[in-house]
This record gives structure tokens, sequence and C-alpha cells, in this order.
């Protein structure tokens, strides 16, 4: 990829709330945030609350300062953007940013006004079917509603960056993949879209490249494939993905037992069974699968459920996101 | 370049601001067209000013304590500049910032500059149909403002609508919009009633003091242009001092979250 599809980084980028004179102290939310984001890519950001992904965007889109660090949006710092930049890049906020006593058509009529070659109204419209609400006042939409306006308003200058806090909260699955649609659309179109979510399915389903952010900083970054062929020799090789395998216990594992699996054993978080769930990660060879069966015999243990599957980012994020 | 596809099937254009003027113009007349949709705006801008026009007018046939139209006209002028320039602009302002309105409209080629001058458009814009409704009303009532007077009548109007934008705005850009909203609702009602907006305050004693308030220097400066058709220049002087602090704190102080 030529460095010149680069559309956003930032190097070190470091943001701190509070100072040290005040008797709460500083507070760093980003502590040295590296990130990129290519055209004809979709970026997905994921990590738990407080991780710093809005924080994160917010200085990548130059409505933070940061306080160290570099951002660089289509070859400009966004903090000292003019319109000229800004009509390049579309934003949808998390919360919408919508006025609540407006009318979303005066809304998007007056976003359009002020780029010279906005997306028509009506096609944009149909696109993302808001026909039948765009003569309701914003504080009388659905929270669906709401955000399919808010896309809307962050697409109508056509940007060559979008970014795209949460995208698809609170959207009902039709709206949703009316929206997954569209995006994948500005992807194969050249659009570079940045986009943050809490639906790891989504980000797996998406995502060109994912970054996984952790107390502000960038813990994991790479493909899809690439964060959940992670921790596997042969997938290392680039050989074998890795796999994942869950099983039930019928009974309560002694510390002892845990001690003597032959890979390690770790409860499973994604199951609501906790104590009783278990999961190994990284499992890439028959040998792996020979020596688990063989600690179950050791153990007479016959779990009551065994499940099987390559590991996915799901996997990856509850690893990532362990204490 | 983005290559979003369109109706006509043809590669659009790479994507650009409209021109400043054209922005600014839009932003203007959005947020005025709004503010005269909003009925509580238009109850505080409009209404409740007239209301005070017609009150002090009949008040007046009945005793003398409270001045005749001549002195009330301009007053309420004053009342009703700041009903929109300070409690509507900080109100509206106020939940903007709450509801991260300002935060998206910054990430648009408006830009903070542009929002900010297109703010400016609108209360200017609210204020002209204010002069027009009230000043016709008056007219109506009796009011013979000096026809010399009414350009020293418009700058005042500009440069009042300036300091209470700025301040309004100050307020707006530092305390949640709840607060907001109180704070500029008591004090709009207590520069009105005893600020010497409306009703002339003793240039004499301790009253004198008060006539360094925004309220009274406006008041003092529509009337001084209306009835004597003179240059108001200390109440101009003091109203460009509140415009420049203002301007000053706001600029230091506003947060867009």
């Amino acid at each position: 990829m030529p460095a010149s599809a680069l559309c956003l980084s930032l190097t070190g980028v470091r943001y701190a709330l509070g100072s040290a004179r005040s008797a709460s102290g500083v507070t760093e939310i980003l502590a040295g945030v590296d990130l990129t984001a290519r055209r004809g890519e979709v970026t997905v950001i994921i990590g738990p609350n407080g991780a710093g992904k809005t924080t994160t965007l917010g200085c990548a889109q130059g409505m933070i300062r940061p306080s160290a660090g570099t951002v660089r949006l289509l070859g400009q710092d966004p903090y000292r953007a003019g319109a000229e930049l800004r009509a390049r890049v579309g934003v949808m906020l998390q919360d919408g940013g919508l006025p609540q006593s407006v009318k979303p058509v005066t809304l998007l009529r007056h976003i359009s006004a002020l780029h010279q070659y906005p997306w028509p109204l009506k096609d944009l419209t149909e696109r993302l079917d808001l026909g039948s609400f765009l003569t309701t006042s914003v504080r009388r939409l659905s929270g669906g509603q709401k955000q399919r306006i808010a896309l809307a308003a962050a697409l109508i200058g056509r940007p060559e960056l979008v970014f795209l806090d949460e995208p698809s909260a609170g959207l009902d699955p039709q709206s949703r993949q009316l929206v997954f649609d569209l995006i994948s659309e500005l992807r194969s179109c050249g659009t570079g879209i940045v986009l943050t979510t809490h639906l790891l399915e989504e980000a797996q389903q998406l995502a060109d490249s994912v970054h996984i952010l952790k107390d502000g900083q960038v813990v994991r970054h790479g493909t899809v494939a690439e964060l959940t062929h992670q921790g596997s020799a042969a997938a290392r090789n680039g050989t074998v993905p890795a796999r994942r395998l869950t099983f039930a216990s019928p009974r309560i594992l002694t510390a002892a037992e845990l001690k003597a699996a032959p890979l390690p054993v770790a409860q499973d978080n994604g199951t609501n069974r906790a104590g009783s769930c278990w999961a190994v990660e990284n499992i890439s060879t028959p040998a792996d699968l020979q020596a688990l069966s063989s600690w179950w015999a050791q153990i007479d243990l016959l779990p009551a459920e065994i499940s099987f599957e390559a590991r996915t980012l799901e996997d990856v994020f509850w690893e990532v996101s362990a204490p | 370049m983005s290559t979003q596809p369109n109706t006509t099937g043809t590669t659009p254009p790479a994507p650009r601001p409209a021109p400043a003027h054209r922005r600014v113009l839009a932003h203007g007349l959005y947020e005025a067209q709004i503010t005269l949709r909003n009925g509580e705006q238009l109850l505080v801008s409009l209404i409740l000013p007239l209301l005070v026009l017609i009150g002090l007018h009949r008040a007046h046939a009945i005793t003398d304590i409270v001045p005749e139209i001549q002195t009330t006209a301009p007053g309420v002028l004053a009342l009703a500049v700041m009903a929109s320039a300070f409690t509507g602009a900080s109100i509206a302002t106020g939940f903007e910032r709450q509801y991260r309105v300002l935060a998206f409209l910054s990430t648009t080629p408006l830009g903070p500059t542009g929002l900010i001058l297109g703010k400016a458009i609108a209360v200017l814009c609210v204020i002209l149909v204010q002069l027009t409704v009230l000043g016709g009303t008056g007219l109506a009532l009796g009011w013979e403002p000096d026809p010399v007077g009414l350009i020293w009548l418009g700058c005042g109007v500009v440069l009042g609508a300036a300091a209470f934008t700025a301040l309004g705005l100050l307020i707006a850009g530092t305390v949640r919009a709840e607060a907001t909203l109180a704070v500029t609702n008591v004090a709009w009602v207590l520069m009105g009633a005893a600020g010497g907006a409306v009703i002339p305050l003793s240039h004499e004693g301790a009253g004198a003091l008060l006539l360094g308030l925004p309220s009274a220097a406006l008041g003092e400066a529509l009337r001084e242009a209306a009835i004597h058709g003179t240059l108001p220049v200390i109440p101009l002087l003091i109203l460009t001092a509140w415009v420049v602090t203002a301007v000053l704190l706001a600029r230091r102080f506003f947060r867009w979250t």
C-alpha cells in the first residue's frame, strides 16, 4: 500500500486532564496512541469503556488538542484545520450532536449548504431510508432514527474520510444492514472510514484493520486474521489459524487439576456460565487436542459440552481486556 | 479523492466547502429561522417586551410615576435587545453545547469562527424583527423618535447586541445549560426591572454607580438618541468597554463541549 493511501496517522498521542496543582491531579486519558488509517479501508477502534476511543477520535478530528504527539489528517494538522480540510472529512459523533428542536430536513439542507458539491439530499434520503421521519423534529425521533440522521449529516459533503463513533448503536437489524451496506460501498469507492464500536461481530465483519485500545494505548493492531492468529506457533508461520476450545465441566475443577493442564485453561468470559465453562486458547496442532484429551482422562473428567472453533475478535478482545 | 456514487452515475468533484460568505449567511438564516419558530424564544424576545410597552403606556395614563412613551419605548427596545442577544442566544447556545451540536458544527466547513459569525447574524435578524414590531407599536402609541437620533439608536443597538451576545456566550460556554437558563432569565428580569434598561436610573448618588451596568448603558444610549437626537458618547463608551471585556473573557473561557 503506497504511503499516499494514508489518510490519518496518530503518533505518540497523549492527552491528560486536570493539573498537577489540583487536588485530583492529572488523569492521563491517552498514553501514547499510535494509529493509522488508509483510504478505501475500514479502520475499527475497539476497547473497553474508558479505554480512550472517543478521545482518540476527538484528537484525530481536531476537536481535542493532544498534550503531546502528532496527528496528521489528510496530511494536515486537524486542530488548526480550515474549512478546506473540514469539507473533506465527515464526522458522526457518538451521541449525534443533533439540535433537538429542528426537523432533519432543515438540518440536512443546512449542512448541505455548507458544501460546494454535496451529496443530493434526495439520493441520500433514499439510501438511508430517512423519508418517513425527515419532517419530524429530532427530539421526537427514536435512537436509531437519530443515528441515521447523524450518519447522513456526516456523509452529505461526500467526505474523503469519515469518522463514525458507534454508528450502529440503537439500530434495528434492518437499519444496521443498511448502514453496513453503505459503509462497504463507501469503502469500495475509496473513502477512508474510521469507526468505533462495541459490537465485535460488526467489527470482524467490516474491518480491514483493527486497533484495540486499553488504558489509553493501542495494545494490539492488525487485520482481523492477524489478530485472531496471534499466539499460535503455526499461525505465526502462516500455516494454520489458531483455534479455541471451550468445554463445560460437570464439576468444579481444583487448582491442582488446572495446574496439571497441558495448555493454559481459563474461565470462559464469553459465556454466562462462569465457573463451569472453560476455554483453551491457541490450539494449533492435533497434538494439542490429544494432550487435552489425555488431561481429561487423567483427572477423570468427561466434559458435558465441547465446542471447537477458530478464534474470533471477541476472544482477542477478552484476552486483551482482562485485568 | 472521494468518488461516492451519485444519481447521474458520474464521478462527483472533490469535496470543497461553499464560499465563506455563503456558509456564514446560511448559518445566520438557519439560526434565525430556528429562533423565530421557537415559541419560548418568541415569548421572551417579542411578546413580553410588547406587553411591557403597552402596559407602561397604559400605566402612564393612570399615574405620572410611570414615564411617558418617549422614555419607555427606547427602554423597551433595550429590553428586547437584551432578550434576544443575551437570554435567547445564551440559552440556545447552552443547550446546543449540552447536546454537542456545537461540537458537531465545529467539525463542518462552518468551523468555530463561522459558527460565531452566523450566530451574530441570527441575533441581528431577530433584532430587526423586534425593532420593526416594537418600533411600529411604539409609533402607533405616540412615540416620536428624533429622526437623526435613529442613526445613533442603531449604533447603540448594534453595540448592545455585541456586548450582550458576548456576555451570553460567556455564560453558556462555561456553565451547564440548566444553569445558563436560570442565570440569564433572572439577570434579564433584574436588569430590565432595576438595571436601568426600561426605567432611567438616577444620575446622582449611589444610583449613578449602576449606570456602569451594560443594561443601563444600553437604555441610556437608546433614550438619549431617540429623545435628544444626540450621540450618546458616555453610554456608548461604557458599552464598548463591556464588548471588549466580554469578548476577551468569552474567548478565554468558552468551552465548545
